[in-house]
Order: C-alpha cells, then structure tokens, then sequence
C-alpha cells in the first residue's frame, strides 16, 4: 500500500513541473499542456484523500474535473487556431495586444 | 331698388376684378366690353334707382341700404359706446343727381377711352383702373356715413394717383402722381380730424344722426366751426382749392380721357359734394361758410389769370377746371347750395367736353399739346371744333348755353350775399370767357403753326370717340334746362334741380332773397353781355388781328411772365415747404446717424470687449481646469499602465505569486 504522502508529493511535482510550464514557455500549445498536468495533478490530490478518507466524493470530483478539461480543451484549442489564422503565430510573447 | 342699392358701387368692382386678374390675356375688345358693360350697368341701375325715389312723396326722398357691419359696435367702457361703423349706402336727391353724373359721363368717357387709348399697350391696366375709380366714387357718392364715404374719399385719390403716373416710365407723370397723392394726405389729415371730432361729441359717424343733431342745435358754435373747417381744408385738397390747388394742374401728366373723367367731371367735385352733403352742419357756421366763399372766389380769379397765359392746351382746362370749382365753393359758400351742384353738374358736361376735345386734338396731332403748335384745326378737324365750340359758348356762360344758367344762378345769390364777392365772380367769368376764347383761337382757328409733316397727318376721330362727343355737347348745350331760374320762368318748367335737391340741402337764412326782381334781370344781362363781349373781343383779337394778340403780350410783358410762371407758387412751396422740408429729413437723418447708430454701435462695441473678456476667460480659466484634470490623470497613470504588459504570462505568474502569498499568510495565520 503506497501511502497518501508518496502520492501528494508526486502531485505536488507534478503541479510544479506544469506551472513552471505554463510560466515560462512561449508555445501555446505548450502552455496548454502545462495547465492539463497542473489539473491531473489535482486530480492525483482528489483521489488520494478519497482513498485516505473512503469516500467515493473526491473521485467524483476528479471525474467533473476531466469533463471540464475536455471542454477547456476544446475552447482552448480552438482560440489558438484563431489566434494562429489571425496572427500567424502561436508565440504568446507576440500577442500583447492588451498591453497598456 | 333700395336693397341693390349696394350693387351700384359692386358692379365696377366686378370689372376691376376681370380686367385686373386676367385682362391681360384678354383680346382689347373684352377687355372694353367689360369695362364698359359694367359701368353701364352701374348708369342703368342708378337710373332705375333713382327713378325710385322720384315716385316717393317729396320729403320722404331717402334709401336706405345696411349691407354689412364693418366695425362691430364695442362697449367703450364707462357706459359709453365705441365706434361702430356699417357698410351704409344711401341714396338722396343730392346723392341721386351725383351717382347720374358719374356714371353717366363716366360711362361715355369710358366709351371714348376705347378709341383714345387703342394703341395703347397697358390698354387693360388702363381700364382696371377706371373701374375702380368708378366704384371708389360711386362709394364715396353713395356712402351713408363719414367712415363709407370715406373709404371712397381715399380711393379715389389712389385711383387719380395710378392714372396720373399711368405712363410710369415718364419721371414728370410720375412725380406728378406723387406729388397729387402727398398734396391730397394733407387735406385728408384735416379731414379725418374732422370726422373724428364729430364722432367724438355725436358718437356716430353716419350722416343722417349727425345732421339731425346739428340742425337740432347741439353741439357748441366753436366745434361745429372747427369741424367745418376742418372738413372744408380736406375738401381743398380733394377739390384743388387755394392753397393746395397745385397738384391739379400737374396731374394733366395722365391721359386725357382720365383728366376728362378725375380731374374735371367727378373726383375733384368731390369737396363740393362733401360741403353740400353737410350743408346743415356749414349753416350752422357763418364764420366757416364766409372762408369757404373767400376761398372760392380767390381761387376761382388766381386759376383764372393763370389759366390766361398758358400755352400747354390741357394747362389751360386744368386752370379751368381749378377756377370753376373755386365758383362751386363760392356758391357753397355764400349759401347756394344747390347752385353749386348745378355748376357741378354743367361743368361736369362742358369740362369733360372740353378735356375730351382736346383729348381729340391731341390724338390728331400725335400727342402734340402745344397750342402755339396749333392753329387753323377748324377746317381739319370739323366734328371736333363743332362740339368744341358748344364747350366753348357753354363754359363762357353764353345766353341759355348749360353754363349761363349755373353761373347766373350763383351771381345772383353771391350778388345778395356781398357785392364785391359778386364782382370777383363776375370778373371770373370774364377771365374764363377769354381765355376759352384765346384757347379757341390758338388752336382751332387763323393761320395753322404746325409743320408741314404734322399736318399731312391730321386726322378726325374715330366713331367710337364721336359720339360721347357729341352726346356730351349736346348735354353742355341743354343740360342748363334742368334748373330754369324763376325769374326765366323756372316755376312753369317741369323740373328744376333746386326744387329736387330742395330735401338734401340747408338754407341760410340770409339766402332768402331780397333783391329785386329787375337787379336779377340787371345783373342776368350784365354778366352774359360781358361774357359775350368778352368772346367777340378775343374773337376779333385771335381771329381777326392774330399779330395783335402779339403785340399785347409785348406790351404786358411783365404781367404775362408772372401770369405764365403761376406765381411762381410751386418754386415758393419748393423754398417754403419742400426745401425745409428736406432740411428736416437731413436733420433727422443726421440724428439717426450720430446718436441713433452711435448708441447701437457703442452697444456692439461693448459687447465685443466683453466677449473677448469672456474668451479670454474661457480659455484660460474654464478650459484650464478642465485639461489640468486631464493632464493630472494621464500623469498619474503613467505608473499604473505598465503593470498592463499584455503578457499573458506575466499576470499568469502575478496570480501565483499572489497564491503563494495568501496560501503563506493563511499557513502562518493558523
């Protein structure tokens, strides 16, 4: 029995390595993949405490969580090939049109 | 008839309205008919009318028509009435002989404007006019009360302005117009203050009330004088009197037809019909009779000299026109009435004769008025010198001629009245004898002046001009016939127009004859010898010895220059009147631009200065506060917009951050 401390420590670096991604890499497609693992790793977190706890709540939540990661996704891919179409690049860096 | 008595004045109106909306697209001989139809109407009805009221008992002779109320009556406040005026036409013996004669001649003159102004371009315009004046005078005629009449009083001033300045394009015919219009403003000034005066203490302006007053005694000596003076200067005005006589003989600028029909027959009769209408308010004023018979008589002799050395053929009739009206007054004046509507009415068939033959003259000759340009006419013009010799014996006042009768009978009365207004009188006719005599001369007999080319082009008139002609010689022949004087048997005739208007008219008291019959005879004999020596004499004289005539001029020369300059009365109300006149408008007009303009630009001046004031104030006060507001902002949030990097990960790693920090807080809270 692997115990619940193994498990939100892998989470933990699992959310870490998907932050730094999100924080430093350029690529959209990227940035997107770094916030897919920041919400597994909340996934991981949701399930531990089930588990600890026996209560089947948490792997609910964990499969809400999945639904809406499709979703995001879904729009979130769809904003990068308008982005891609109208700007010809997926460099966030190149996009600051919100720039004050 | 009394309920149509208002068509009378209407059916002109009618004309007017034709000829003036559409007259001209209308062929000349519509345009004629319309015009002529409807004034022969108006005669017929007149006639009908006036047939009327000569079956009525003798002193019940009186119409009455209430067309419409113009001026609803008003409550004036402290129980008394306003002015309330009605569209009231009434028909008396006074008012019947008028509405005859002016539609009457009216109409023959129209029938003889047919042929004179053929060639005419503004032929319509000419007629529109006409028949206005027409339905003017018949107003004024017809009126029933101060207001009605005049409406008419006014209309036919604007008629007699537009037909004077009917050649508009000529600077003298226009200035003439005006110079008739402003003239005549005076008198109707006085005139209105008359009439107002009179509603002022009788509360009405209808005739009847107020000469029923009158007659009844009231209202005080010193108004009913005033009031009649008053009147009488507006009747000079209208009538040519001293001392505004001077527009009339100008006002010959229109054509000739129109000076036959206004300035002679009808519109300038006007005063006199007005001073009999209101005989019982002038009897009750010697001292206002005593001026109207003063002025008359003066007038009557100054017109008379004037009319002596003239040598424009229309100058002379208009010096005529103005004397014989002086006559009028001074019938009116001295009290005979009735007298003076029957010189009205005989000079209304001679003068209008007289202006229409020389109309004839003129038209033969082209427009030539020059009488020095004349001469030998009578074998070129036969029809014309026949009916202008009837005009000629009639006005000189030759035996049993319409002019004798009128002037004996206002001799006679003048005679009993003062001698010596009798012997101005008489000298007048004198006057009027020769000078007709000389007009005669000059133009239709002797040696001829004109130029060969003129002469070649002589022509008679056509038939349409004949025969008002020749209807209105014979009436200035016989019209005298209608008032036969008593001493010629007047009482065996029929009709006499003394005894007709005998209902219309007062009687001073002192008018009752004394005086003998053999004065009368006397005095009937002097005046036609004289007038008859008078013709033989300027007969032999421009006839016979033309080089005479000359040689007389020579020898008066002085006299002859004054006589031919009138007075020079026009240059003295040029320095007189005018010329100050002028003075005042330049004084006016410099007080305009100085103080009047200097206050309104004194006034935009300071508004200026105030509104660079109010710039400056704007600018820098107003607009100041606004862009220092502004400009403090944009500086302020300077700072704050570079937080704005439009780096998506920038803020993504402001939201952690702000994470760690909370999640630290919360670790080290708990």
């Amino acid at each position: 029995m692997i115990p619940t401390s193994h498990m939100l420590v892998f989470s933990l670096i699992l959310f870490t390595i998907g932050m730094v991604g999100v924080l430093t890499r350029r690529n959209a497609i990227i940035v997107m993949m770094g916030i897919e693992l920041m919400l597994n790793s909340a996934n991981i977190n949701f399930i531990a405490f089930s588990r600890q706890l026996g209560d089947l709540a948490g792997q609910v939540f964990s499969i809400f969580t999945i639904v809406v990661a499709a979703g995001e996704v879904a729009v979130g891919l769809a904003i990068i090939l308008a982005l891609y179409r109208n700007k010809d690049t997926i460099n966030v860096d190149e996009v600051n049109i919100m720039k004050g | 008839m009394t309920a149509y008595l208002w068509l009378i004045p209407v059916l002109p109106v009618i004309g007017f309205l034709i000829n003036g909306l559409i007259g001209r697209r209308l062929p000349k001989r519509a345009v004629a008919g319309v015009a002529c139809g409807v004034v022969l109407a108006s005669f017929v009805l007149s006639a009908l009318a006036v047939t009327e009221l000569a079956g009525m008992p003798e002193d019940q002779r009186y119409m009455e028509n209430r067309v419409a109320t113009w001026v609803p009556a008003v409550d004036a406040g402290g129980g008394q009435k306003g002015l309330a005026v009605d569209w009231l036409f009434t028909l008396d013996p006074l008012s019947a002989v008028m509405i005859l004669i002016v539609t009457g001649v009216g109409f023959l003159i129209h029938v003889y404007s047919i042929g004179y102004m053929g060639e005419d371009p503004g032929f319509w315009r000419y007629f529109t006019y006409l028949n206005l004046f027409m339905a003017m005078m018949l107003t004024l005629v017809l009126g029933g009360s101060f207001a009605v009449m005049f409406v008419g009083w006014e209309g036919v001033g604007l008629c007699s302005y537009l037909l004077i300045g009917y050649f508009y394009w000529k600077p003298d015919c226009a200035d003439a117009g005006r110079k008739a219009f402003i003239t005549n403003r005076i008198g109707d000034l006085a005139f209105v203050i008359g009439t107002l005066t009179l509603f002022a203490w009788f509360g009405t302006l209808e005739f009847r009330p107020i000469l029923q007053a009158v007659t009844a005694g009231q209202g005080p000596a010193w108004v009913l004088t005033a009031v009649a003076i008053c009147l009488f200067i507006g009747a000079c005005g209208k009538s040519a009197q001293i001392p505004l006589y001077v527009w009339l003989p100008d006002a010959m600028a229109g054509p000739t037809p129109v000076s036959a029909l206004i300035h002679a027959a009808t519109m300038v009769t006007a005063g006199v019909y007005m001073v009999c209408r209101l005989s019982p308010l002038y009897v009750m004023s010697p001292t206002a009779l005593t001026i109207v018979a003063v002025t008359g008589a003066a007038t009557a002799l100054f017109a008379a000299t004037i009319g002596l050395a003239q040598n424009d053929i229309k100058k002379v009739l208009a010096y005529s026109t103005v004397s014989q009206l002086g006559y009028m007054f001074l019938a009116a004046g001295v009290g005979a009435f009735s007298g003076a509507i029957f010189h009205l009415m005989t000079h209304a068939f001679f003068k209008a004769l007289l202006f229409l033959g020389s109309g004839a003259v003129i038209h033969a000759l082209h427009h030539e008025q020059d009488m020095m340009k004349m001469g030998g006419l009578k074998k070129h013009l036969p029809t014309t010198y026949k009916v202008f010799f009837c005009g000629w014996i009639a006005i000189s006042g030759f035996p049993f001629t319409s002019g004798f009768f009128s002037k004996d009978e206002i001799l006679w009365r003048a005679f009993q009245w003062s001698p010596v207004i009798w012997a101005v009188a008489a000298f007048t006719a004198v006057l009027t004898a020769f000078y007709m005599t000389r007009l005669m001369g000059l133009t239709f007999w002797g040696r001829t002046r004109m130029d060969h080319h003129t002469e070649e082009h002589v022509h008679e008139v056509p038939g349409v001009m004949k025969r008002p002609l020749i209807t209105l010689a014979v009436l200035a022949l016989l019209g005298g016939f209608l008032s036969v004087p008593a001493a010629l048997g007047g009482h065996w005739m029929p009709f006499t127009l003394e005894h007709w208007l005998e209902p219309s008219l007062a009687h001073p008291e002192h008018a009752e004859g004394h005086g003998s019959a053999a004065a009368e005879y006397g005095l009937m004999f002097l005046s036609s010898a004289l007038a008859m020596l008078t013709m033989w004499f300027g007969y032999n004289l421009y006839h016979k010895t033309p080089e005479k005539a000359a040689a007389w001029k020579q020898r008066f020369a002085g006299i002859y220059e004054v006589l031919k300059n009138k007075y020079w009365v026009d240059e003295l109300y040029d320095a007189v009147v005018i010329q100050n006149f002028y003075r005042l408008c330049r004084a006016a007009y410099s007080l305009d631009v100085r103080v009047v303009d200097g206050l309104v630009h004194l006034v935009r001046n300071l508004t200026i200065g105030f509104s660079y004031l109010s710039v400056f104030w704007d600018t820098w006060v107003v607009d100041g506060l606004v862009n220092l507001t502004g400009r403090t902002i944009r500086t302020s949030s300077g700072a704050l917009r570079k937080v704005q990097t439009g780096f998506i990960q920038s803020y993504a790693s402001a939201m952690v951050f702000g994470m760690f920090v909370l999640i630290c807080l919360y670790m080290y809270v708990s």
